[in-house]
C-alpha cells in the first residue's frame, strides 16, 4: 500500500509517497539518501537511529514512516546553522571526547537534545537514563554524559 | 619549544566534527552505482554433508542477477590455515558456513532469493566441547588432519618448573574457564566490490589490515585464474574494530565472486543478528594453573595448560597463545615458567582476535590465582604484588627487554586511591570487598609477522598545510589526530593545518595493521620521521632566503634568514632565527618560492619506521615489541548476598603510557577498554548451544549501557619512553585487560567465594555462596 505523506524534515516541508512497510530510517537512508541517522541493530534496541519526532527521541528503525505524517522531524543533519556552525551539543561531543568510532553519535546526540529540550538542567541520572537505550561499544559512555553536561551548562547560561 | 606544541594537550578529534554531523561515511553510507546487493545462505547443521543444493527457484526471482554454490565458481581458499573455502560444496562444519549466495537489485529480493534455495544435508554428529574433541572416537571436524587437535604445539619453557615447586613454600592451584565473548562493533561488516573492465579489484570494506587483506584479494585472484590483475582496498570511516577485522571473511570472498559473475559491483553489508552469529569471537580458553612462591613471597614459578575451543575453522583464535605467552612469563618477576596450550577443532563458532588479544583471559587466571597466593603465604595481595613487581632493565623468561616500566607506581597509585593499606586493616565493612590486578602488554609495536613497519609520506603545500599518508588505519581511536599532533609539532605548525590521508592502498604506504595496540608508537614514529626529514628540507631552503616587503607607508625593507639552516627553526607557520627571534619568514611564502622558481623543488618526505623488536623463536622467545606497558586496576564492589548482585563503587585505572600525547583520548581509550572489561567480567556471554548462538541480539547479549556506567578513575602514570614517539607507548588494549580479575579478586574480599568463570553472574555468586554456608 503506498500512501502520500507530507511533514517537515529539518525545517524544509516534504511531500512525497512511501509504502506502507517503510520505516522511518529507510525512508530516510534509503529512499532521501540522507544517511547520518545510523543503522545499528534495525530492531529498536541500540539506538543508533534515534532522531526526534515531534520533539520525541524515536528510534527510527522501527518507527512506520507513514506516522510522520504532519510532524515534524528533526535528524542530525538538521541541527548545526547553516553557517557550519555546530549545535551546543555537537560541540560539547567534539570538545569533550564523546566521540570515538562516532557510529552511535548522531542517535547519542538525538537522544540527548530530546532530553535538554524537555529538561534543560538534568541531573547526571536523568542523563544516563535518557541515554539508556542508545549503546556505545567505544566510550564506556563517561565523555558522553560530560558532554551532555557540559551542553546543559553552556545552554543554561546563554 | 615543545611547550607551544599541541604534544600533551586535549586536542578534540579530527573527525569529530564530522561525525557529530552525521557527515562521516561508513560502509553501511556507500553505494557505488549499478550496485547490487548480495547475501548469504548458510548452513542449517552445525555438521553435516551436503547432499545437494537446489537454486532454481531463486534463479527465476524477477531482480536476482546471480546464485552461486561451490559448484559454479573457483574455489577460493582462505584463513590462517587456509582450512575453508568461501563456499562450502561436501560438508558444513559449523552453522556459519556459507553454503549458496545471490545478488540482487535490492537486498529484500536478495532476502527471498536465499529463503528459496533448498539444501539437502545428511547431518552428522557434532562435537561442541574441546575436551571431547581431544578424546578417542570423538566426531572429526575435518577427516582429513585425523585428529581435532590443531597441529600448532604452543609451548614455552623456561627453568625447571617441577624443580621450583617441590622447592616452593607456597603453592596455589587451580582451575579458570573464559566464554565466548564478541566484539559488538557499532556498526556491522560489510563489503564492496567492483571489477573494472581489465579485472582489477576494488574492495570498499570496513578493515584493520588494509595491507594484509589486499594481498589476501590478491591471493583470491590468482585462485579465480585472474593472472595479472590486482587489488586496492578504500576504506570508509570504520564503526570500531577491537581486533574483529583482523582477517579476511568468507563474505568478502563471496561479495568479489558475486561481482566477477555480475560484472556489477556487489554489497554484502552484515545485519545486527548475522554479527553477532558469524562474527568470530574471543576464545573460550579452559586453563589451569599452578603458582608458587618462597617465604618471602617471591615468586618461585608459574605453570599454566590450556585448552582453547579453535571452532571449524582457524583464524586468529589460534594463534592468541603466543600473546597468553607475555603475561604468563613477564607479567611480575618470575624465573621458572611453563606453558602449553592446545587448539581443537569443535563444531562451534571459530574464534579469532578481541581487544587483549588473549591477554584477558590469561591475566584472569594469573591474577585470580595470584591472590590465592597470597592468602596461601599470608602476604596482603597488594604488598605481593609490589615484591614481585617487574622493573626497568628487567629481561624477561620470554627474552622481552623491559626498559621502561611504571608498574610499581601503577600498584602505589591504586593502593593510594583505595586506601588500601587502611582499609586492609580497618574493620570489614559488610559486603564490600577491593581488588585489585595488573598487566603487561606490547607497547612498542609486537613483531608477528616478518614486518612490523608502517610506512609515511608527508607533503607540503604552497600555503604550508600539510598532507600526511600513512598507512594507519584509525577506527575510532584517534590515531589520525594522534599522528596529525605530532606531525604538526614537529614541522612547527597547527594540528589543524594537517591533513591525514589514510583511506586507500593505492595512495598510502605500507603498513602491517592496526592492532597490537602499535599505532601510536609504529605509525607515529614513522610520521615523525618523514615530517623530521620534511622540516629539514624546509630549513635547508629558508637559509639565506631575502624575504622583500612593503609596510603600509610603502617603504621597502628587506628580511634576511640565517645563512646556517641549524640556525633555524619553524614555529607557529614562520621560519625564525634563532640568533635574531625578531627575523622570521612566513612558511607558506618560503614554500611558494620553492614551487615559482626555476629549478624549483618539492617538499615531500618518507619514512618506513620498522621498530627493531624481533620474532618469537623455535622456543617462542624473542624481544616481540620495542618496549611494554603496564598498568594496575583496583576496584571496590559491593555485593548483595541475597540477590548476588554486584555494584562496582570505585574503579582506579592506573596506566604506565609513556606520556600522553593527547590525554583526551588516552583516557576515551581506558574508560571504554575498562568498560569493555567490566562487561567480559559481569555480564557478557555468547550462549552457544550445540553450536548456535542463542542470543544474537542486544537484548540477550549484555553490554553495558549508560545506565551501567562504572566510575572509572584513570590514573596516566608517564615514563617517557626512549623509543617511543614524544616517549609514548601503547593503550589501546591494555585498559581491558585486568579489568575481570581485578573485580574478581574484589568480590572474593567482599563474600569469600572465588568464581573462577566468566562472566560472574548474580546466579553463580548465590550458588557459591550457597556451597560456602
Amino acid at each position: 500500500m503506498k500512501q502520500v505523506i507530507s511533514f517537515v524534515l529539518n525545517g524544509d516541508r516534504m511531500e512525497l509517497e512511501v509504502e506502507s512497510h517503510w520505516t522511518l530510517l529507510y525512508l530516510l537512508r534509503e529512499h532521501l539518501e540522507i544517511t547520518g541517522t545510523k543503522p545499528g541493530c534495525e530492531s529498536g534496541e541500540c539506538g543508533a537511529c534515534t532522531v526526534l519526532v515531534n520533539g520525541k527521541a524515536i528510534n527510527s528503525c522501527i518507527f512506520p514512516a507513514m506516522e510522520v505524517h504532519g510532524a515534524t522531524v528533526i535528524t542530525i543533519e538538521g541541527l548545526a546553522k547553516p553557517s557550519g556552525e555546530l549545535h551546543p551539543l555537537q560541540k560539547a561531543f567534539v570538545e569533550h571526547g564523546g566521540v570515538q568510532c562516532g557510529f552511535c553519535t548522531p542517535g547519542m546526540i538525538m537522544a540527548a537534545k530530546g532530553l535538554l529540550d524537555e529538561n534543560p538542567n538534568p541531573t547526571e541520572d536523568e542523563i544516563r537514563h535518557a541515554l539508556a537505550g542508545n549503546i556505545c561499544r567505544c566510550t564506556g559512555y563517561v565523555q558522553i554524559i560530560e558532554a551532555v553536561m557540559a551542553a546543559s551548562r553552556t545552554a543554561s547560561q546563554q | 619549544m615543545e611547550a607551544l606544541g599541541s604534544v600533551g594537550k586535549r586536542v578534540p578529534k579530527l573527525d569529530a566534527a564530522d561525525k557529530v554531523t552525521g557527515r562521516a561515511v561508513y560502509i553501511q553510507d556507500l553505494k557505488v552505482p549499478g550496485m547490487l546487493y548480495g547475501k548469504i545462505l548458510r548452513s542449517k547443521y552445525p555438521h553435516a554433508r551436503i547432499i545437494h543444493i537446489d537454486t532454481s527457484k531463486a534463479k527465476k526471482l524477477l531482480g536476482v542477477r546471480a546464485v552461486i554454490t561451490a559448484e559454479d565458481v573457483p574455489e577460493v581458499r582462505f584463513g590462517l590455515m587456509k582450512d575453508q573455502p568461501a563456499l562450502k560444496g561436501q560438508k558444513v562444519r559449523s552453522y556459519r558456513d556459507e553454503v549458496a549466495a545471490v545478488a540482487a537489485i535490492d537486498p529484500q529480493i536478495a532476502e527471498e532469493a536465499i529463503s528459496s534455495i533448498e539444501v539437502e544435508y545428511d547431518s552428522l554428529p557434532g562435537v561442541f566441547n574441546p575436551e571431547e574433541a581431544m578424546k578417542e572416537g570423538a566426531p572429526l571436524v575435518h577427516e582429513e588432519n585425523k585428529s581435532n587437535v590443531l597441529k600448532i604445539p604452543w609451548k614455552l619453557v623456561e627453568g625447571d618448573v617441577d624443580q621450583a615447586r617441590k622447592d616452593s613454600a607456597f603453592v596455589a592451584e587451580d582451575s579458570y574457564d573464559l566464554t565466548w565473548v564478541t566484539h559488538c562493533c557499532m556498526g556491522t561488516e560489510g563489503v564492496i566490490a567492483d571489477f573494472d573492465l581489465r579485472n582489477n579489484l576494488t574492495v570498499y570494506r570496513n578493515t584493520q589490515i588494509p595491507y594484509l587483506a589486499q594481498r589476501d584479494f590478491n591471493d583470491a585472484l590468482r585462485a579465480m585464474g585472474l593472472k595479472g590483475s590486482k587489488s586496492r582496498v578504500i576504506k570508509p570511516t570504520i564503526a570500531g574494530g577491537f581486533g574483529s577485522k583482523l582477517d579476511t571473511y568468507a563474505f568478502e570472498y563471496i561479495a568479489i565472486l558475486l561481482a566477477y559473475v555480475t560484472r556489477k559491483p556487489v554489497k554484502i553489508l552484515q545485519t545486527r543478528e548475522e554479527e553477532f552469529r558469524y562474527t568470530s569471537t574471543r576464545q573460550p580458553a579452559i586453563v589451569n594453573i599452578a603458582q608458587g612462591c618462597d617465604q618471602n613471597g617471591k615468586l618461585t614459578f608459574r605453570d599454566i595448560s590450556m585448552t582453547l575451543d579453535n571452532g571449524a575453522y582457524t583464524s586468529w583464535g589460534a594463534t592468541t597463545p603466543s600473546v597468553m605467552m607475555m603475561p604468563i612469563s613477564s607479567l611480575y618477576k618470575v624465573p621458572n615458567v611453563r606453558y602449553e596450550a592446545t587448539c581443537v577443532y569443535t563444531n562451534n563458532t571459530w574464534s579469532q582476535a578481541m581487544r587483549g588479544y588473549g591477554n584477558p583471559q590469561a591475566t584472569f587466571a594469573i591474577e585470580s590465582n595470584l591472590d590465592q597466593l597470597a592468602l596461601e603465604a599470608g602476604i596482603d595481595p597488594m604488598e605481593f604484588r609490589l615484591i614481585n613487581a617487574n622493573e626497568p632493565g628487567e629481561i624477561t623468561p620470554q627474552r622481552f627487554k623491559i626498559t621502561t616500566c611504571g608498574l610499581k607506581e601503577c600498584i602505589w597509585e591504586v593502593g593510594k586511591r583505595l586506601e588500601w593499606e587502611k582499609r586492609k586493616k580497618g574493620a570489614k565493612i559488610e559486603g564490600r570487598g577491593i581488588g585489585m590486578a595488573s598487566l603487561i602488554h606490547v607497547g612498542g609495536g609486537a613483531r608477528v609477522y616478518k614486518s612490523d613497519g608502517c610506512g609515511t609520506i608527508v607533503k607540503v603545500d604552497d600555503f604550508g598545510t600539510v598532507s600526511v599518508f600513512t598507512g594507519a588505519t584509525d577506527i575510532g581511536q584517534g590515531a589520525e589526530t594522534v599522528i596529525a599532533q605530532m606531525v604538526a609539532d614537529e614541522i612547527g605548525v597547527m594540528p589543524e593545518d594537517v591533513t591525514i590521508i589514510d583511506n586507500d592502498t593505492d595512495v598510502c604506504p605500507w603498513d602491517v595493521g592496526v592492532h597490537a595496540s602499535r599505532t601510536t608508537f609504529v605509525a607515529g614514529n614513522s610520521a615523525l620521521m618523514a615530517a623530521r626529514k620534511v622540516k629539514e628540507q624546509i630549513l635547508k631552503i629558508s637559509a639565506g632566503y631575502v624575504d622583500r616587503w612593503k609596510d603600509k607607508e610603502g617603504n621597502r625593507h628587506e628580511t634576511k634568514l640565517d645563512d646556517d639552516p641549524a640556525n633555524l627553526f619553524v614555529r607557529d607557520r614562520m621560519i625564525c632565527s634563532a640568533t635574531d627571534p625578531e627575523t622570521k619568514v612566513s612558511l607558506g611564502k618560503i614554500l611558494r618560492g620553492a614551487h615559482y622558481s626555476q629549478g624549483g623543488t618539492m617538499i615531500m618526505a618518507e619514512h618506513f619506521y620498522d621498530p627493531d623488536n624481533e620474532n618469537l623463536d623455535r622456543e617462542f622467545k624473542g624481544n616481540l615489541s620495542k618496549t611494554y606497558a603496564y598498568g594496575t586496576h583496583g576496584v571496590e564492589v559491593e555485593v548483595d548476598k541475597e540477590t548476588g548482585k554486584v555494584k562496582i563503587l570505585k574503579y582506579i585505572a592506573a596506566h604506565d603510557v609513556g606520556r600522553a600525547i593527547n590525554p583526551m583520548l588516552l583516557e576515551g581509550q581506558i574508560y571504554g577498554a575498562a568498560a569493555m572489561g567490566t562487561g567480559y567480567a559481569l555480564t557478557e556471554q555468547l550462549i552457544l548451544e550445540e553450536g548456535k548462538v542463542m542470543n544474537a541480539n542486544f537484548r540477550d547479549y549484555k553490554i553495558l549501557t549508560a545506565k551501567d556506567v562504572i566510575p572509572v578513575e584513570p590514573v596516566i602514570v608517564e615514563t617517557m619512553d626512549q623509543d617511543g614517539p614524544y616517549g609514548a607507548k601503547g593503550i589501546g588494549e591494555p585498559g581491558c585487560v585486568p579489568s575481570a580479575p581485578a573485580i574478581a579478586n574484589a568480590i572474593y574480599d567482599a563474600i569469600g567465594v572465588r568464581i573462577k568463570s566468566l562472566p560472574i553472574t548474580p546466579e553463580k555468586i548465590v550458588e557459591a555462596l550457597r556451597g560456602k554456608k
